[in-house]
């Protein structure tokens, strides 16, 4: 119960329903029950996602859409933005999310105290958080990060938002500060899920921390670790609020990604089929990672 | 002799033990407090700038020059014109965090109920189809979802924003429900039939009863998506009255004197309710937030 989920596959678990199927037949009156049963979510699926997928596949059909997209020199800033965002924020917070769960993972009380503060961000609302970074990079000279700077390390103060590539940074810093935490939580359950013993075994052959890590920690972490790097990788690639709130595309669509523009084709310049083909873009990206997530995710067998 | 340099050792080799012992500790101290100023920082930024007691925020340090509650009263009294409606459009968000919750559990843990314990025929299509959708980031859908919500007479509607919210929650709960739904013994149910139950009676008598923790730690996540969700709430609720809080949050960042003392104190007021119901329900999410907390 208390870790979270784990990549141990229980073939008893899995076999069982399997076999059952097998075994029971579904009288006329339970077949009508069971179907009767996922009518609401199937019509939830129809209305509210099947439709609107294939609105979008109509609204973003023309070919015309796309020579216009790749002729905006900002729609390629923007594509270059998407990958270098989502590229420096899944690496960072996935390899010190690994790290920092191997440091939570120790049984010490203020250890666990700590933890709490530390998921804090996590917990919070994004827009309340967003925009106080915002007010944090853009208060010129008087932001907090700004006073700091000055104050305890003698610099000048910076105009964060002037440069897209130190905006685009302030995004991803805080899209960092927001997410970490999630990760963290899922590296320690799995941490937790190990059995001690292993560690154990090791230690009286004398095995230093740093290769039970290498040898233990690593090859049993390493499926939630790939399945938890592609999940935030599409996240990443979809999540506008840190681009919208930090920096807002500041100076003039430079800091903005993929995500972000669409919207401003859709809403700013009213141009909403050419938002929908700036977001229908990615796909040749996003779908062969989310094929082999869902494949993974199946075959994992997660717990509660 | 020799007994002396071997006790000398010895000594040395506890102190030097003892030292690395202490390295250690001071490491661990010190990435501690690294990681709380990380954390804080952004925070402590909210509630320095809240408790100003002037709207514009120009003082170079890193205190509050005169702290005050204020701007907190400002807010909770709606005492500034862009704050008029906040209480009403708190309860916009409740509202639609409550019947994302609702609506979420029924639709998640009937279709759950179907596919796992009556085992369906082809229910795996289902569940497949719950996660792929489940890995699609909702930003990307949110264009026609908006032109399809005017089709359906919804614009400007919070249903709208529910039924957005319940499509993109739903996959997560039935992926959770499921997997949870294997410690349960199935013999349960087939006692059940042999008695005479009804389906419907084992799903509300057996079923929910026993997937409660399940229920909590989706429900949870349900209501923290809701209120974490921006992008469907600006592009569906346009008036005043049909707003939600973040949704007036951001449009302070349009007006040409924007008083971030109030905003700030507005945010932190938002940010109340989800925290205090994570920390309320923690033991229980740890399980089941993991995964999904992510989406938004």
């Amino acid at each position: 119960m208390s870790g979270s989920i784990l990549a141990a596959r229980d073939p008893a678990a899995l076999q069982r329903p399997r076999m059952l199927l097998r075994r029971g037949r579904l009288h006329r009156s339970d077949l009508a029950w069971s179907i009767a049963f996922v009518v609401p979510y199937a019509a939830l699926v129809t209305a509210f996602l099947v439709y609107p997928i294939g609105y979008a596949l109509w609204m973003g059909s023309d070919p015309a859409l796309y020579a216009q997209l790749l002729s905006d020199p900002r729609y390629v800033r923007v594509a270059v933005n998407s990958v270098l965002m989502v590229g420096l924020a899944v690496t960072v917070q996935m390899s010190l999310a690994l790290l920092l769960s191997g440091f939570f993972a120790r049984p010490r009380r203020w250890i666990k105290a700590l933890l709490l503060v530390y998921v804090l961000p996590w917990t919070l609302p994004a827009v309340p958080a967003y925009l106080s970074f915002h007010w944090m990079f853009v208060a010129y000279p008087q932001g907090l990060l700004d006073n700091l700077l000055t104050t305890l390390l003698g610099l000048e103060p910076v105009h964060w938002f002037r440069n897209g590539w130190t905006a685009l940074a302030c995004d991803t810093v805080a899209s960092v500060w927001k997410w970490m935490p999630l990760w963290t939580l899922i590296f320690l359950g799995g941490r937790m899920a190990i059995p001690r013993d292993l560690y154990d075994a090791a230690r009286v052959d004398g095995a230093s921390p740093y290769r039970c890590f290498v040898h233990i920690t690593l090859p049993l972490l390493a499926s939630l670790y790939i399945v938890s790097a592609l999940i935030s990788t599409i996240w990443t690639f979809g999540d506008y609020a840190p681009v919208l709130f930090v920096s807002g595309g500041a100076p003039a669509f430079r800091s903005d990604v993929i995500a972000t523009l669409g919207f401003h084709y859709a809403l700013d310049f009213a141009d909403p089929p050419l938002g929908v083909a700036a977001a229908l873009s990615v796909l040749p990206l996003l779908v062969p990672v989310v094929l082999v997530l869902v494949r993974r995710l199946d075959a994992m067998d997660l717990q509660l | 002799m020799s007994a002396v340099t071997a006790e000398g050792r010895a000594t040395l080799r506890r102190r030097h033990h003892r030292l690395r012992r202490n390295l250690r500790e001071a490491a661990a101290i010190g990435l501690a407090l690294v990681l709380v100023v990380w954390t804080l920082a952004p925070i402590y930024n909210m509630v320095f700038v809240a408790l100003e007691s002037h709207g514009d925020v120009f003082t170079s340090s890193i205190w509050p020059a005169r702290p005050s509650l204020k701007s907190f009263w400002v807010v909770m009294s709606e005492g500034y014109w862009y704050l008029q409606y906040f209480w009403h459009q708190f309860g916009n968000s409740i509202y639609i965090g409550a019947a994302t919750t609702f609506l979420t559990l029924l639709i998640g843990s009937l279709a759950s109920f179907s596919i796992g314990r009556m085992r369906l025929k082809n229910g795996w299509i289902v569940s497949n189809a719950a996660l792929m959708t489940y890995v699609i980031p909702a930003s990307f859908l949110a264009i026609p979802f908006y032109s399809i919500m005017i089709k359906y007479g919804l614009a400007n509607n919070l249903w709208s924003v529910i039924f957005a919210e319940v499509t993109f929650a739903t996959p997560y709960a039935i992926f959770i429900f499921q997997q949870y739904a294997v410690s349960i013994p199935i013999e349960l149910d087939e006692a059940a039939r042999i008695d005479g139950a009804s389906p419907l009676q084992i799903y509300f008598r057996i079923y929910l009863p026993l997937m409660a923790p399940a229920l909590v730690a989706v429900g949870t996540y349900a209501l923290l998506l809701a209120w974490n969700e921006y992008l469907y709430q600006f592009m569906l609720l346009s008036s005043v009255r049909s707003m939600t809080v973040p949704v007036a949050l951001a449009q302070f960042l349009n007006s040409d004197e924007a008083p971030w003392n109030y905003m700030m104190a507005t945010a932190i007021l938002y940010a109340i309710p989800p925290v205090a119901i994570y920390y309320a329900f923690r033991g229980r999410m740890t399980a089941g937030l993991t995964m999904g907390g992510v989406k938004g």
